[in-house]
């Protein structure tokens, strides 16, 4: 596996700098929309943190007076059929979102590291065993297998997290141990054994760094999917369950009947979602372009 | 390559024996059944009712044995009966299938027709202002809900003529067939087209890379026989790759474009039997999309072979 140095591509490239914020603002001038992806996730970042002080309604609150009101000036986005203020309904939705996204991104990328440095570094039976897990959790779309997952475990925020992260975890698993078997071979890897090192540490000290580039491209990439299918099972209805503000929640309530009347209930949560996914897409591109220059389109 | 063959087949029954287990034991350890639920309902009803039913059911046996009544059934062709409407499950599913598969069946070749020519000119005009607006418009494809697409679609339509293209089993007209089935195909669709197009232009880029490509340029062939000719052909392999995946994988995108779209799918379907706990649907209507996926890889692999001759399976 040809290893890269970032310096001297970032020299070539005609930085001036390799360290400090210059040399991340000349990063951040080659790849304006990563840049742009950047912002946008920050931005759903910071409204997760202070969603209570953005905010001047509670997101729960029912006020059956106002339901269904029209964007104004007091109602930025407008009422739900409850009275509920879309923009703090949003704006606190950003929280579930984004504890979906990271939470299922992690889980089922740790169990996927796991998976695949024990498969490609043992491999043996082990490896045998996790491939046919791999292909079986791999027959079926992400979105039918935690459709599944979620009406066994019952629909909670936990649950949710886990029934999104185990259909993640197969392409990670299989990145890493690809990854693995290259590195297994390589002389720093027969040093580090012939200097009696214990396995683990070689598995853990020398080739998971290694892995760490693609990885993140990966789970970049599967941030975005998984804000995706969370929004897809509150939609149907078996995801986060009532009365917390998911943004696929917000839209299967608003479905269908409110095109006609109340078309802002329709509009603003699409908005948050599409934005959200384009947002960890858009950055995902630039750090594979980045990170992982072999695949540079 | 008969052996080859043979192997990967039986893997291909290994990954579904696995599914169909992993299926079973999941939905028997949802928290209530639905004899449970139909006596919520009721109210209060006499606990030897209840046995009745559970035992007509036969919930009331072990897991194992479910399991093989439900196994022994399938392979002959016996998928057991729905909880809910009481009918066998194969005449529930199988009248479905025709109008997903239609769908699915459009919204590829929406994808193919769109995503690919629009990657070969994003690639061909690497770098320019309209490779950059095409690589846009591909990702905000991939950033998109489905079902919200096909919300913004009825919006739209209601706004624009007044009413929505609702699905109805035997469409009026011609108009009304192209409306109620290419609509949501293309609400669907959208996002493998972005994928394809994708794919498109990356494969593309690669393959204009290469020395042959060079060799082409330099006797003199001319462009168009060098873009479509030595190009395309030889990046078609992870175009054809992408478009199988997607033909699998499109059953979750259905699922939400069905229920938007109120449409009578098995991918719509799948949703309501997981509502209502109707196992003998669910458990079937997911193997029966493990057996797409599994089908479509297993084609893809075979279609490798015929467009890439260096590419020989081997025993």
């Amino acid at each position: 596996m040809a290893t890269v140095n970032y310096d001297i591509e970032l020299r070539r490239a005609g930085a001036n700098a390799t360290r400090g914020w210059r040399k991340y603002a000349f990063m951040a001038s080659r790849h304006v929309l990563g840049t742009i992806g950047l912002v946008i996730m920050v931005a759903f970042v910071l409204a997760a943190i202070f969603a209570d002080l953005i905010c001047r309604f509670d997101p729960l609150s029912v006020d059956s007076v106002h339901a269904l009101a029209a964007p104004s000036a007091v109602h930025w986005m407008g009422t739900d059929s409850f009275g509920r203020d879309v923009w703090s309904r949003i704006i606190h939705g950003s929280r579930i979102s984004l504890a979906v996204g990271l939470g299922s991104t992690a889980l089922g990328g740790s169990i996927g590291v796991l998976i695949g440095l024990a498969s490609g570094y043992l491999s043996g039976w082990i490896d045998l065993v996790f491939q046919r897990v791999i292909d079986i959790l791999q027959a079926l779309p992400l979105l039918v297998l935690a459709l599944v997952m979620t009406a066994a475990l019952g629909p909670s925020l936990q649950n949710v997290i886990i029934a999104i992260a185990i259909p993640l975890v197969p392409s990670v698993a299989r990145v890493i141990r690809a990854n693995t078997l290259a590195l297994r071979e390589l002389p720093f890897v027969e040093a580090a054994n012939a200097i009696g090192m214990g396995e683990m540490r070689i598995v853990f000290r020398h080739i998971l760094p290694n892995t760490l580039a693609p990885l993140i491209v990966l789970a970049t990439a599967q941030l975005g999917s998984a804000i995706l299918t969370e929004a897809s099972l509150s939609f149907l209805g078996l995801g986060i369950p009532e009365p917390y503000p998911s943004w696929g929640r917000m839209l299967s309530e608003s479905a269908a009947e409110y095109v006609r009347v109340a078309p802002w209930l329709v509009i603003f949560p699409g908005i948050a979602i599409s934005l959200a996914v384009f947002g960890t897409n858009l950055f995902g591109d630039a750090l594979r372009d980045i990170l992982d220059p072999r695949q540079r389109g | 390559m008969l052996g080859y063959i043979v192997r990967r087949l039986a893997l291909m029954l290994i990954t579904l024996f696995g599914i169909s287990v992993i299926i079973f034991v999941l939905l028997r350890i949802v928290p209530g059944n639905i004899v449970d639920i139909l006596f919520d309902a009721a109210g209060y009803v006499d606990p030897a009712d209840k046995a009745n039913l559970e035992r007509d059911l036969g919930l009331d046996q072990s897991m194992v044995v479910q399991y093989l009544h439900w196994i022994g059934g399938l392979l002959h062709g016996d998928l057991g009966y729905s909880y809910v409407s009481e009918k066998p499950a194969l005449d529930e599913i199988l009248p479905r299938i025709p109008i997903t598969a239609r769908l699915a069946g459009l919204a590829l070749l929406f994808s193919t027709a769109i995503g690919v020519p629009l990657g070969v000119l994003s690639a061909l005009k690497q770098g320019s202002r309209l490779d950059y607006l095409l690589r846009a418009v591909s990702l905000s494809g991939l950033s998109l809900p489905a079902f919200w697409l096909g919300l913004l679609i009825l919006m739209a339509s209601v706004s624009l003529f007044g009413t929505m293209p609702l699905y109805t089993p035997n469409p009026q007209s011609f108009g009304q067939a192209i409306a109620i089935y290419c609509v949501p195909a293309m609400a669907v669709g959208f996002r493998s087209a972005a994928l394809v197009m994708r794919i498109t232009r990356s494969s593309m880029l690669e393959v204009l890379r290469q020395d042959y490509i060079r060799t082409a340029r330099a006797k003199g062939a001319s462009e168009s026989t060098i873009n479509f000719r030595h190009a395309l052909k030889n990046g078609m392999l992870p175009i054809i790759t992408v478009i199988g995946i997607e033909a699998a994988f499109l059953f979750g995108g259905l699922i939400v474009t069905e229920t938007v779209f109120n449409i009578p799918g098995i991918a719509r379907f799948l949703v309501e039997a997981i509502r209502w706990r109707d196992y003998p649907i669910v458990q079937n209507l997911v193997m029966f999309c493990a057996v797409i996926v599994v089908l479509a890889n297993f084609t893809v692999d075979m279609l490798y072979a015929v467009f890439d001759p260096r590419i020989r399976y081997t025993d």
